[in-house]
């Protein structure tokens, strides 16, 4: 453990006990970096954090956060996760779940009021829907917006513009034309492709001779 | 009582029976000078009293999160800045110690110190603001006045370390960017000295005073259940009662080794928000003595890791040596990889909980990077607070929030 990094380390005996409170909740618990992680299935995230909350030598009573994480190779291909924080045994928990476009996450508003809108946020930005959050709004982004900008596949530079225009003495939102391509760069790799028997050689120099 | 027999036989023509009175709704912002920047607040009112408030956010979103993940580590840093652009250093705090965490990488004695340092100094700079402002809302001019000639030391102090007075991106991954410049200590010494003086002048003037009192006691209460239960952290929890802070309850740096008190509110209402905030001040301030008498011992030690993987050499070192030169070039432009994993850290940011949330890929760009940012669950609970409340006393539980919209809406 880096000393200068903040004091917290999940222990064994927290995973443990995790494990036998959660029994079949529980897909997956690993400790790394001194976090617990916990997976578990998605239908059942709203009595994981109600026992996480309500076991006494647990007593995770605030939820710190929700968000979304986009795998877009995956069949569930969001992941949601739950931070929780325990004052009074001065420890944290991440629950994490998958999910996909179609299935709803059970809505934690009735445990941790705050979840509304963590819930909301991740609504917006993912497309996730939550069932049973009585205001599921996007939050963040325009009203009227179109899409989920936080996923993979949306681009960096959006689909839209906006610009007030004189002539019709308003905000108006047009396509985005860019002045020149959006640039991403392969930062990765700046020599590869050059090297014999690099495995980049063969898409780089098929790019290079489609561009030419 | 319904006689209609009085009212003319025309059915356009409402009876008062048949009026109800309605409640109205009116816009506050997103210009809003009492709004602490682009805040929306539909709210419903009875006459003067609030029944419903649905703060509508997202009017500076950035997308900074998205932004973050096609840069590598270190260009994603200055983007810690723009987000509570009130306490920048503390942003990128967080950030830097999320990454440490999964290279496990660990960085010099003086950089822990000077970090804490800033940490104080940011949180110092911070909460003048927000006191001075959240004491103009409600009427008191004077604080900002006399507050912000302090304040503005501190911007220089920042200038002087970093060389921007806002945006420092000073806190880097292994250390801190560079030392501070000579004599530099002796004037935040200097500072310290002083700055309690003028901390209890605009107390004396608003703490006591008829107004101010009547403006802010028992307004915007919230208990230590709920505000747990609301996300509250930072001095809006402690003002309910709860003595949690980060820098105690899970000390990074050497917040472990000083001695700081921790002030608790037991009313939980904008009085004690303003009350905690006054207070956390005067203790910052003897961190930050403790600090300076600490660098007085560190002359010319390092403040950055020496691992060249993920630190670029000196520039003296790159005047002589090719290999130092190829490895700024590496880094700067590809920049260094990060082993897969996932990592939660949070800081005490002067408003409450910062917490960085990162996913690498193994990668020298963050898959992943969410913040968890203070005001988001505080401004939420704006609905709560205002509820029963007078149109007037909004912008005063607004400013007891401290809310800033680059964090809110990153």
């Amino acid at each position: 453990m880096v000393a200068h990094l903040p004091a917290i380390v999940a222990s064994e005996g927290l995973l443990e006990r995790a494990r036998s409170l959660l029994g079949s909740f529980l897909l997956e618990a690993r400790l790394r970096h001194g976090e617990l992680s916990l997976r578990v299935a998605r239908t059942a995230i709203y009595e994981v954090l109600r026992i996480l909350r309500d076991t006494r030598d647990l007593a995770f009573d605030q939820l710190i956060d929700i968000c979304g994480v986009d795998w877009p190779e995956r069949a569930e291909r969001f992941d949601v996760v739950y931070h929780l924080l325990s004052m009074k045994h001065n420890q944290r928990i991440r629950v994490t779940l998958a999910t996909d476009e179609a299935n709803p996450v059970p809505s934690v508003v009735d445990l941790f009021p705050v979840a509304g809108w963590f819930e909301r946020e991740t609504w917006d930005m993912f497309g996730v829907l939550f069932e049973g959050n009585p205001d599921l709004r996007r939050i963040l982004t325009d009203y009227g917006f179109e899409g989920h900008p936080f996923r993979k596949d949306f681009p960096l530079t959006g689909h839209v513009e906006l610009r007030y225009s004189a002539s019709e003495e308003r905000v108006v939102y047009e396509p985005v034309r860019l002045k020149q391509d959006f640039r991403d760069f392969d930062f990765l790799s700046p020599w590869e492709g050059m090297l014999p028997g690099d495995e980049k050689a063969g898409p780089a120099a098929d790019k290079r001779e489609g561009g030419a | 009582m319904n006689d209609m027999s009085a009212v003319p036989a025309r059915e356009t023509v409402p009876t008062t029976a048949e009026t109800g009175i309605q409640n109205y709704m009116i816009n506050f912002g997103p210009q809003h000078p009492a709004a602490h920047g682009v805040l929306r607040l539909v709210m419903e009112l009875d006459g003067e009293v609030i029944e419903r408030v649905d703060p509508h956010i997202g009017l500076l979103h950035r997308g900074t999160e998205k932004l973050c993940e096609y840069k590598t580590y270190l260009q994603a840093l200055p983007y810690l800045d723009r987000l509570d652009y009130c306490s920048p250093m503390c942003m990128e705090h967080s950030y830097v110690l999320a990454i440490e965490k999964l290279l496990g990488l660990e960085i010099p004695p003086k950089a822990q110190v000077l970090r804490t340092l800033w940490a104080e100094l940011t949180r110092i700079s911070n909460h003048i603001l927000n006191t001075t402002t959240h004491a103009m809302d409600v009427g008191a001019l004077t604080p900002i006045l006399w507050l912000f000639a302090e304040r503005e030391r501190l911007y220089e102090f920042s200038e002087r370390v970093s060389g921007a007075r806002m945006h420092a991106a000073w806190f880097r991954v292994g250390g801190v960017h560079q030392d501070m410049p000579e004599g530099l200590a002796d004037d935040i010494r200097d500072f310290a000295d002083r700055f309690p003086r003028a901390l209890d002048d605009v107390q004396a003037l608003v703490a006591d005073n008829r107004i101010f009192k009547q403006r802010n006691v028992d307004i915007g209460v919230i208990s230590a259940k709920d505000a747990i239960a609301w996300g509250f952290t930072g001095p809006c929890l402690r003002a309910s009662g709860i003595p949690w802070d980060l820098r105690k309850a899970q000390p990074y740096e050497i917040y472990g080794e000083l001695e700081f008190e921790v002030p608790v509110g037991n009313r939980g209402d904008c009085y004690d928000r303003f009350m905690v905030r006054m207070e956390e001040m005067r203790q910052s301030i003897r961190i930050v003595h403790q600090c300076l008498n600490r660098l007085k011992h560190m002359q010319g030690e390092p403040v950055m890791a020496a691992d060249p993987r993920i630190v670029p050499p000196r520039r003296a070192e790159m005047k002589r040596s090719m290999e130092a030169l190829i490895a700024h070039f590496k880094l700067y432009t590809e920049g260094f990889k990060v082993p897969p994993g996932e990592v939660y850290v949070a800081t005490e940011s002067p408003k409450g909980e910062f917490g960085v949330y990162l996913v690498s890929d193994g990668t020298n760009r963050p898959y992943r990077l969410h913040f968890r940012v203070t005001g988001f669950a505080h401004l939420q609970a704006m609905d709560v607070l205002c509820r029963g409340h007078m149109l007037a006393d909004a912008p005063a539980i607004l400013g007891s929030l401290d809310i800033v919209f680059g964090e809110v809406d990153r």
